[in-house]
């Protein structure tokens, strides 16, 4: 199949909602900025799909009137979107140092042996995804994480974390 | 997602709702449920933006009276710089005749901070009002708020606001029947330490990679989408409707010579009540400990970062002699930076301190710039491994040398911000350096400790 076959080919990820929400970021800003959208659109994007693909990445190129190379750019650049995809609840851990004081390396650690994954790594049912992150300004709540990107979680120590592993593989069905 | 997180979920007591502020003024009379306009205007809220606009009788004031009354407060950029906000809106082209943009930069992210996200999330029309006001000053029609992209949630309660203020023509065209329009948006980044750096932020915002801009061109004569722009930090605005209300006078008597105001400073790291205190600026910095219910485990204070991990270490003695203000943590040559206090007791090891703040900044370095790209990553191995016990004897030098490299040789801070730290602990710390170099172990802590640093960097 030639290249330009294999475009063709693809058919679109992003439904009318999805449209619809980008169209709200759009109308903060002048006309001829929509590209200003990008960020908002791409997290939209990662909300609705976990990952933000290079066939996503085209259709809001397209979208916005922006080169395709340009929005890959922004999604390489900011930390959270994630270029491939993770499991269903992505965990990011805080270690960076007023967390560290407050035992954020330990809840990561904590996490990583309970899930029996390695910092960055996704656990083989594809459930949970743990990796550290910088600094979520949050820091007097230490330790915190952040739930797929929208949930802060804080004062997580490790009975905390166990209780939240056990309240989302119940919801899950799945034995804690 | 059916779960209910709420258990997880901070409910502001710890930081912000309780009752060791001293003369709050942003944060007074806050519960976490009364964040709405109808709580806010209970509070005197929006009288500020109703006595500039002349709307209960009385003159207007003028844009020039509206900034000669924050000059005359004293008001400093709370984000960082310290710069005096009246003079900085005095630098706004006021003939000019196309768009001007207003910015609040809410993208706090520098470790240790996390007091706008109260402010945002418990009080968020002052912030709203005291942009509104400024927009007003300067002659401003069109304002952004750029959210840190990790407090999602409060990013929702902001825009949740704006709807609130837009509805009660608080917002938008015509605010409460004068003449004057300002339109107001939220705007979220996504996990980029580097866009709390005012041009990086305005490339962002621009739907950019967030790089840094050269300075000159200044964001007053060029700023978002090349139009002149005045960047403030979200606490910075959240003081303005106090200061309308009250007068810049007052302003400044609540604090000291030329640092007027209240500050809020984050206490957090080793303390007993980590948390959000609202107190004078040059309140002391042993009281401010005390309200954090001193330092954890009744454990001797060994060091404070009192300005964001940016900011120069203090070692205890010389932090107790200081009052809480931008001349007086200058003096002792650090910065009050953000109002990030981070407090280390005498078990911590200030190698391994020093390695995971050099890991942020290689981390976060935006690539642009050679000394800061190269630098910080450098930095880091040298860090690393004086921590694992392979440092070389003329590694401290490396260090002092490194350092001294990337100041002042960046487009951004970013590079000053990753050497500070760095040269700070090696001025203050350095015996606990060299120890670590010299005997391949930590003097602090004991074995246990040592197989603490082994595990906390392995990971990083």
């Amino acid at each position: 199949m030639s290249l330009s076959e294999s475009t063709k080919a693809r058919t679109p990820t992003l439904g009318a909602a999805t449209l619809e929400r980008f169209s709200k970021e759009v109308a903060k800003f002048p006309a001829e900025q929509k590209q200003s959208a990008v960020m908002a659109c791409l997290t939209i994007v990662q909300q609705e799909q976990g990952w933000v693909s290079t066939e996503a990445e085209a259709e809001v190129a397209a979208y916005l009137g922006m080169a395709p190379i340009a929005v890959h750019e922004v999604t390489t650049f900011y930390n959270m979107y994630n270029q491939q995809p993770v499991g269903k609840y992505k965990l990011n851990v805080c270690t960076n140092l007023p967390c560290q004081l407050r035992n954020g390396q330990t809840a990561l650690e904590h996490l990583c042996s309970k899930l029996g994954v390695e910092d960055g790594g996704t656990t083989a049912d594809g459930l949970f995804t743990v990796a550290k992150c910088e600094c979520l300004g949050a820091c007097a709540d230490a330790p915190v994480m952040l739930l797929n990107d929208r949930q802060m979680l804080s004062f997580m120590q490790p009975d905390k974390l166990d209780e939240l592993v056990a309240m989302i593989r119940a919801d899950e069905g799945k034995a804690a | 997602m059916a779960l209910d997180l709420s258990r997880f979920q901070a409910s502001g007591l710890e930081t912000c709702f309780h009752d060791r502020h001293i003369g709050a003024q942003i944060y007074a009379g806050l519960s976490g449920k009364n964040w709405r306009l109808a709580d806010y205007q209970a509070r005197g809220g929006y009288q500020a933006l109703r006595k500039v606009l002349g709307i209960d009788g009385g003159e207007p004031m003028t844009p020039e009276q509206v900034i000669a009354e924050v000059k005359g407060s004293g008001l400093r950029g709370r984000g960082g710089a310290g710069f005096p906000t009246g003079l900085k809106w005095s630098f706004m082209p006021r003939a000019f005749p196309g768009q001007k943009y207003l910015v609040c930069n809410s993208d706090e992210g520098e470790p240790g901070t996390c007091k706008d996200r109260d402010i945002l999330q418990f009080n968020p029309h002052i912030v709203i009002e005291g942009m509104a006001i400024a927009a007003y000053a300067m002659g401003i029609s069109v304002g952004y708020n750029y959210i840190h992209g990790e407090i999602f949630g409060t990013y929702e309660r902001f825009e949740a606001a704006l709807e609130e203020a837009r509805a009660a023509g608080l917002l938008g065209n015509k605010i409460l029947g004068s003449n004057f329009s300002f339109q107001l948006h939220a705007f979220h980044g996504f996990g980029a330490y580097i866009c709390g750096e005012e041009t990086s932020l305005l490339e962002s915002l621009e739907g950019k990679k967030g790089q840094p801009r050269f300075k000159p061109p200044f964001p007053a004569s060029f700023g978002l989408y090349g139009k002149p722009t005045t960047i403030n930090n979200t606490e910075t605005f959240a003081a303005v409707p106090w200061i309308i209300r009250n007068g810049g006078q007052a302003y400044l008597d609540c604090g000291k010579p030329n640092n007027g105001g209240t500050k809020i400073f984050s206490m957090v790291g080793d303390v007993e009540r980590p948390g959000n205190y609202e107190i004078p600026m040059g309140t002391p910095f042993s009281k401010l400990l005390e309200l954090a219910g001193g330092v954890k485990g009744g454990k001797k204070l060994k060091a404070v970062i009192p300005g964001g991990s940016s900011a120069p270490v203090l070692p205890a003695h010389t932090m107790m002699d200081c009052t809480m203000d931008y001349d007086s943590i200058a003096k002792a040559g650090s910065m009050l930076g953000s109002g990030a206090v981070i407090v280390m007791d005498d078990t911590r090891c200030m190698v391994n301190s020093l390695l995971r703040l050099s890991y942020f900044y290689m981390h976060e370095s935006c690539g642009q710039c050679t000394p800061c790209r190269e630098g910080t990553g450098w930095l880091w191995r040298v860090v690393n491994r004086i921590e694992h016990g392979e440092g070389r004897a003329d590694d401290l030098t490396l260090l002092d040398n490194v350092a001294e490299n990337i100041m002042g040789r960046t487009i951004c801070a970013l590079g000053d911000a990753a050497a500070m730290p760095v040269r700070g602990m090696l001025k203050h710390f350095r015996d606990e350096f060299a120890y670590h170099v010299e005997h391949k172990t930590c003097m602090v802590g004991g074995g246990a400790h040592k197989h603490a640093h082994a595990h906390a960097t392995a990971t990083a």
